[in-house]
């Protein structure tokens, strides 16, 4: 039932290297601390244009996740494309 | 609990209080939903297969859609009657808590799924797996462990499913259908609806679904917009928070405030675990799955990840229209005359909008559950034929047979759906969905650690996975809600505790340790483990191997190794 495995042929992406890993694994862990951290940000204030801060510290980490998780698609992207 | 706040104020809107049937905002949705039907059968001829009958085209589209179809199409799959409905309802009736943790949960779903669904995307289009029992299927070589993670998707769905229900049946309502008459006049405009949306999934598949959720997202846009721009300009954000803050401070019928505006000291587990719990299982869900496998490449999932938040922005804002009703002292009585806290958005829309907006409006919100529908009946579908129907009963059926028992079971589970509507409390929609959450969430531990590690034991998982399913379901059945004596809220004391947690966050920690401290008991006691169909290089893979997804087919198909 067990297959051989099919030999890899050269260029296909394999494991990424260190370095990139742990970047782009930094980048995505930012966003999950920032919202884990819910006694930190259960407050009213500062204000912000009318929003308490519970609200609008949440708002704010919907662009800052998404510019996160980007910078680590362009880190994942950069070092497929160093390695081949 | 029911309609807080709302008490004294009933009477200052007129608007809503007579029956009698909206007319033109009933037109203007007639007029969408007759456009996004005729689409949806044009659907069927849309990048042109040469045929619909596998599983790979009407079940996946092809598997060929780009970053830009794939997002409307996820986007169309996960913000839902649950983001539109659901939330808002939540934010008005109990506040923070209950209702705007969908915002951190969308937040952390998309860094969560950059890091592991490009592998399992890579896995399935090298083996030419369709469904997420498929991978586990191949991984652990266990049927049965394949069975439960598919039983478990078909199940999750169906509250999901009867969520998107109760998301149109709130608009109907709005529109004055529905009222009076028995149970079959009462839900005939549903019955067509669905009766439809049935019709053009069976005949286009997931190609449906997929063109719809252009209409669908470019209206709930624009309805936002206008939405967010009405409460700055006419109510001010200020102004809105302190009429929500002073409203759910207001008693409830047991003497605590009715909400909470922001979480305190007994909630922030609930919060916390309520929010990172609903981002691991949205994409166990199968209707996730099936959006994701039908990307086009490894990159477009990782694309995906980083510009779908763009929807989360969209979910906050609508989340506050929940305080946006508060502040506007929006009445939720429906046309039976009784409270209803799911009317809070579509009558809010109904009370400040002018009529031909309210419809464009109540138009998204019907079409947002929809599509959400379509692509969870497909996807459940796909799970019965290909890790029920194919492993047990017919192992030897083709493409075609395939196709033809998909069409037939996505119209069987949309009317299971209907056994949940009927079933559960209404009011409390929302946690329709989280109910699905605390029995999808449990099959993360065989797919995700899948994804990395061959370590555990499948006896160990599938063990670890009962006993998560029952405690979660037991623990779920006990909580008294305000109008029903079971499953009336998905927050239960974690054992020995007096800290509320999100029942699928404590069920999963049990889940886990069975899991952990079995597989070390079974390696101990050398209990086969079975072979592993899937080599580390396929979790990188970026395009399918048609060798190897052959003999994958043939191995699932259950035909003898080899023979070709």
């Amino acid at each position: 039932m067990s297959q051989s495995p099919p030999t890899r042929p050269s260029g296909r992406p394999g494991p990424l290297p260190l370095g990139a890993a742990l970047t782009a694994g930094v980048l995505i862990l930012i966003p999950l601390v920032g919202l884990a951290i819910v006694p930190v940000y259960s407050r009213e204030t500062p204000e912000l244009w009318g929003f308490p801060f519970f609200y609008w510290y949440q708002f704010l980490w919907v662009i800052l996740a998404s510019l996160c998780t980007f910078s680590a698609y362009v880190v994942v992207t950069r070092a497929r494309r160093g390695s081949r | 609990m029911s309609a807080p706040a709302s008490g004294g104020v009933l009477a200052s809107s007129g608007v809503l209080a007579s029956g009698g049937v909206h007319g033109v905002e009933l037109g203007v949705v007639i007029f969408f939903f007759v456009l996004v039907t005729v689409g949806g059968f044009a659907a069927a001829r849309w990048k042109r297969p040469a045929s619909m009958s596998s599983l790979d085209e009407w079940g996946l589209g092809g598997r060929g859609f780009g970053t830009v179809i794939t997002w409307f199409l996820l986007g169309g799959d996960l913000y839902t009657a649950y983001t539109f409905v659901a939330v808002p309802a939540a934010m008005f009736a109990t506040g923070a808590v209950s209702g705007f943790f969908a915002v951190p949960y969308t937040i952390v779903a998309y860094p969560i799924i950059f890091v592991f669904l490009p592998r399992l995307w890579s896995v399935a289009h090298r083996h030419g797996y369709v469904t997420p029992a498929d991978f586990v299927r191949g991984r652990y070589d266990s049927r049965l462990l394949a069975l439960a993670i598919a039983i478990t998707g078909i199940v999750a769905t169906m509250p999901y499913i009867a969520l998107q229900l109760v998301g149109i049946q709130a608009v109907l309502d709005s529109m004055g259908l529905g009222g009076s008459g028995g149970w079959f006049i009462r839900d005939l405009p549903i019955i067509i609806a669905f009766a439809v949306l049935a019709a053009y999934t069976y005949s286009s598949g997931l190609r449906a679904p997929a063109l719809i959720a252009f209409v669908k997202d470019t209206l709930i846009y624009i309805v936002i917009v206008v939405a967010i721009v009405y409460i700055g300009v006419k109510i001010g954000f200020g102004d809105m928070f302190h009429s929500a803050k002073a409203a759910l401070a207001k008693p409830g019928p047991t003497g605590a405030p009715v909400g909470a505006f922001v979480t305190s000291k007994p909630t922030y587990w609930a919060y916390g675990t309520l929010a990172f719990g609903s981002a691991l299982a949205l994409f166990m869900y199968p209707h996730s799955v099936t959006g994701v496998l039908s990307g086009k490449s490894r990159n477009t999932i990782r694309r995906n990840a980083a510009v779908l938040p763009i929807y989360s922005l969209m979910l906050a804002f609508l989340a506050l229209l929940g305080y946006a009703a508060l502040a506007k002292h929006t009445s939720v009585i429906g046309q039976d005359g009784k409270p209803n806290t799911q009317l809070a958005v579509p009558h809010f829309f109904d009370q400040v909008f002018p009529s031909w907006f309210a419809g464009v409006a109540f138009a998204a919100i019907a079409i947002g559950a929809l599509v959400p529908a379509a692509i969870m009946s497909i996807a459940a579908a796909n799970l019965f034929t290909r890790n029920v129907y194919r492993e047990f009963f017919v192992r030897d059926a083709s493409p075609k047979h395939e196709a033809t028992v998909s069409k037939i079971v996505s119209l069987v589970v949309k009317f299971g759906a209907l056994l949940f509507v009927l079933g559960m409390d209404r009011q409390n929609a929302i946690n329709f969905q989280l109910l699905g959450g605390v029995w999808i969430l449990q099959t993360i531990v065989s797919i995700v650690a899948g994804l990395y590690t061959r370590w555990f034991h499948r006896w160990a998982l599938l063990i670890g996975w009962a006993a998560a399913i029952v405690y979660g379901t037991v623990v779920a059945y006990h909580q008294a809600g305000a109008t029903t004596k079971h499953f009336g809220s998905s927050l239960a004391y974690f054992p020995w505790t007096h800290t509320k947690l999100y029942i699928a966050a404590t069920a999963l920690v049990l889940n886990v340790v069975v899991s952990v401290v079995l597989t070390i008991v079974f390696r101990l006691v050398r209990l086969p483990s079975g072979s592993d169909a899937t080599t580390p290089d396929d979790y990188y893979s970026d395009s399918p191997d048609p060798a190897v997804a052959a003999t994958a087919e043939r191995e699932i198909a259950g035909a003898e190794p080899g023979v070709v």
